[in-house]
């Protein structure tokens, strides 16, 4: 029986379209996996069938009458309760309080009685078969029966369709199947489930049918039965198993007897990335793949000094690099770079000229005394505007009133202005035109062929295949394999991500 | 104008103040010379007394650049202040040392022990902010306040009144025939401009400013960089208090540089520096400092009741910011074509 459906959802945030027309039902009795890389849409789609969001278009069905939350509190009365990543419950209080708040059993005084609430948390935790002293502070106990207090709490509520958004993410594997034995229990009693996750193993293990946003748009509902992983990742990816891509330019036999000119041993960080282990030659181009949010732009952010590493070493031509104080200032030095992949955030200065742009790594380098004259800084832009083509009318230009890609062609140009032998290119296409794209990817190999060593993270598998001699293929923030020479295509990696 | 447009409005309002003055009361320009060899007038007035807010200006407009804002410059004033004034009437014998220059050297310490003391209210600015992520607002707040507090336990809680020739000389003293106030304010400001503009230090204090995360991406340290814009705050206090105390030749733990970092804001502002960091504009600042002086000269020139000075004040500092607004100017000058219109039709 079906209990929710939406049709049509539409929803405009300052004109980027966030959701375009989704229909999404579940039924009772269901888990019901909702899938989609970060950004396909999945927690604005939550957000509006729980009253958070109100939607542009489109009409929300619960039970088959149409409804129309102003909050969250007005959805969970309707009986939709959700659980999200973060406990949001409050940790000093008790874990009887935590149930109760809000709706307090009260005596005929009009006085909580504690009672009562004792005994009706005990009743709703006993129903996910746990048995704990509900007296004790929530924060007593671990994240996993906190996960679980939660669901009580929602359960408490008179609830029909149960949201659990990433309930996973901080849970050990003993917790999760327990969670999970919680999950079949309550579905098996009737109630529907929204499973969110980004980890495919726990959709198997638990889900009846998986519905597949991407970009927006519902690429549709299966039953996981009868949807295998590799078919998954590919419609999450939104690229047909069947498409092979161009053949790989067998770069990588040239550079397998380069120098090694970064080699990276159990680089990680605790709750960020687990240890990778990977080196790069020198004129050779690795590329990272893997689902958005497994992992690559964390790697990247670790290997500049972004953020401090807590284990691995670094060595460039060999020279070990200290992880005491590893700044980017320390990587720039050590003639890496990095182009972020948030051009607008960890890119540009908008309000500064191109030239400031460009000379401002390779003047960061040189410290605040050794100061480029400004014959040296209008050299540099020049040769670099010309270079690169980027359309200006002039260095003096604020580099906001370019375009996009123009913005990044100006930001390559300040990194090739540092000399590196290592560069980073975290989703250098992103958001800019075909042309521009084109461009870009012509210039990396020419790089290389010049002897820079780049790694190249895109999530656009087909540059990634197009251009990379090597494929370093993550997932949950961990390296799962390494593809190389003939193995790198798109069907490979695709099967490698979904294994 | 180019380079200097951000100057354009604040020297309009300047250029209209003294247009006022030239058109009822030419006396204002007068300018002469003392029997020793002095010039006098308004307008050397007006040099000598905005030399203050100039030399805080300057410290300020590059604390504002990074996106931060310093409001502990006028206790930091009072601490200097302090700190010259209990050395310089220790008795002499104290600095017995330095054998026949003892009162030199009394001076040389009560200026360096001044410098050293606000310069190190600059650096736990910085730390507060840069180093602990500590808002600039509430992070100044704690030595604005207790900053006084210091001065008093410097001062033994009294006003400590004292006579020195070489300290009498920073606020009241006169070289080539100008006050010494505006030869240590012109100093400062072209090393404080030259330091910004002839090394990388500006345009790293912009980027900050404007990107911080992208800068550090960009290999700038942008902590130390924060750090040293306080620094040099904190010892742009130092000075100006130095100059305030010398002038009335005692240290006031509570009234010292009251309410002057407000000023120092102020012609910040008033000079095109946006208080949220970027570009900034030092020689903006020093026009908006004379400004602010001019004004209040004019006030005293023109007989007004010094209780009242504060609102025509406030009201030509709102005009000089409502011309500097963009979008201001965008919607009266549309108001303006539309009437033009409605004339012709």
């Amino acid at each position: 029986m079906e209990i929710l459906r939406t049709t049509g959802i539409e929803k405009q945030f300052r004109g980027v379209k966030a959701l375009k027309g989704v229909d999404f039902s579940v039924d009772t009795g269901e888990v019901h996996a909702l899938m989609g890389e970060n950004g396909a849409g999945k927690s604005t789609l939550i957000k509006i069938i729980t009253g958070v969001y109100e939607p542009t278009a489109g009409r929300v069905q619960l039970n088959g009458t149409e409804c129309r939350f102003r909050s969250p509190l007005d959805a969970e009365r309707a009986g939709i309760s959700t659980v999200y990543q973060e406990v949001n419950l409050l940790p000093d209080l008790s874990v009887a309080e935590n149930i109760c708040i809000g709706r307090e059993p009260r005596n005929r005084l009009g006085l909580i009685d504690r009672k009562a609430m004792r005994e009706r948390a005990r009743k709703a935790l006993a129903r996910l078969d746990i048995d704990i002293d509900v007296s004790e502070s929530l924060s007593s106990y671990s994240i996993a029966v906190q996960q679980l207090v939660a669901i009580a709490r929602a359960l408490d509520v008179d609830c029909k369709l149960l949201i659990l958004d990433e309930p996973t993410s901080s849970l050990d594997e003993n917790e999760v199947n327990e969670l999970f034995t919680v999950m079949r229990k309550l579905r098996d009693e009737g109630m529907a489930i929204i499973f969110i996750t980004h980890f495919l193993d726990q959709v198997y293990a638990v889900s009846d049918r998986i519905t597949i946003l991407r970009d927006g748009q519902k690429v549709g509902t299966y039953k996981t039965a009868e949807l295998s992983r590799v078919e998954m990742v590919a419609k999450m990816l939104g690229k047909s198993l069947a498409e092979n891509g161009p053949q790989v330019v067998a770069k990588h036999d040239a550079a397998e007897n380069g120098e090694i000119v970064l080699d990276v041993t159990d680089l990680g960080r605790r709750g960020m990335v687990h240890p990778v282990s990977f080196q790069v030659r020198k004129g050779e181009q690795v590329g990272f793949a893997g689902l958005l949010g497994a992992g690559r732009s964390e790697v990247a952010q670790l290997l500049f000094g972004v953020e401090s590493r807590d284990s691995g070493r670094l060595s460039m031509h060999g020279k070990p690099l200290s992880s005491m104080f590893w700044s980017p200032r320390k990587a720039v030095k050590a003639k890496i770079a990095l182009i972020a992949e948030d051009r607008k955030v960890t890119g540009i200065i908008p309000d500064l000229t191109v030239r400031e742009n460009i000379m401002l790594a390779l003047q960061a380098s040189k410290g605040i005394w050794n100061t480029l004259s400004p014959k040296e800084q209008q050299d540099l832009t020049d040769k670099y505007i010309q270079l690169l083509g980027i359309k200006t009318p002039d260095g003096e230009q604020q580099v906001k009133n370019l375009s996009g890609g123009n913005q990044q062609k100006v930001l390559i140009a300040r990194w090739l202005a540092t000399q590196p032998d290592l560069m980073i290119l975290d989703e250098p296409t992103r958001g800019i035109d075909v042309g521009a794209k084109a461009e870009i990817e012509a210039l990396t190999k020419d790089l290389c062929e010049k002897g820079m060593a780049v790694i190249f993270i895109s999530s656009e598998l087909e540059e990634v295949v197009r251009d990379c001699g090597r494929v370093v293929v993550l997932r949950d923030r961990r390296k799962i394999g390494e593809l190389s020479g003939e193995q790198v295509s798109l069907p490979n990696i695709m099967k490698m991500i979904a294994e | 104008m180019g380079r200097f447009h951000h100057l354009k409005w604040p020297l309009v309002a300047l250029g209209l103040l003294l247009l006022y003055n030239l058109i009822f009361k030419p006396s204002f320009f007068v300018v002469e010379m003392t029997a020793d060899g002095y010039l006098y007038g308004s307008l050397i007035d007006i040099l000598n007394h905005s030399s203050k807010v100039v030399i805080l200006a300057t410290g300020m407009t590059l604390v504002i650049a990074t996106g931060g804002v310093d409001i502990s410059v006028g206790s930091v004033m009072a601490i200097a202040g302090a700190a010259a004034a209990s050395v310089i009437v220790m008795p002499r014998d104290v600095f017995a040392f330095a054998g026949g220059g003892a009162n030199a050297m009394a001076f040389a310490l009560a200026v360096l022990l001044a410098l050293a003391l606000a310069t190190c209210c600059g650096v736990w600015n910085g730390f507060l902010t840069a180093g602990c992520g500590i808002q600039p607002m509430v992070a100044t707040l704690v030595l604005m306040v207790a900053g006084r507090g210091i001065a008093q336990l410097i001062t033994d809680g009294t006003i400590i009144t004292f006579d020195d020739p070489y300290l009498n000389f920073i606020g009241n003293g006169h070289f080539l025939t100008l006050p010494f106030t505006t030869w240590i304010a012109a100093t400062l400001f072209i090393t404080v401009v030259l330091l910004t503009r002839k090394t990388a230090l500006g345009l790293f204090v912009e980027s900050v400013g404007n990107n911080e995360k992208a800068s550090r991406y960009a290999g700038i340290e942008a902590r130390g960089v924060k750090w040293l814009v306080y620094a040099v705050s904190g010892f742009c206090a130092g000075v100006a208090g130095l100059m305030v105390s010398s002038n009335i030749k005692c240290a006031d733990a509570n009234h010292a540089g009251l309410y002057l970092e407000l000023d120092a804001i102020l012609a910040t502002v008033i000079g095109g520096t946006s208080m949220a960091g970027g570009r900034f504009y030092l020689s903006g600042s020093l026009v908006g400092a004379v400004l602010i002086q001019t004004v209040a000269t004019m006030m005293y020139a023109n007989d007004v009741n010094p209780a009242i000075v504060a609102v025509p004040k406030a009201v030509i500092v709102i005009v000089v910011c409502l011309l500097q607004s963009e979008t201001f100017r965008s919607k009266l000058s549309l108001a303006f074509s539309r009437k033009a219109k409605g004339g012709v039709a």
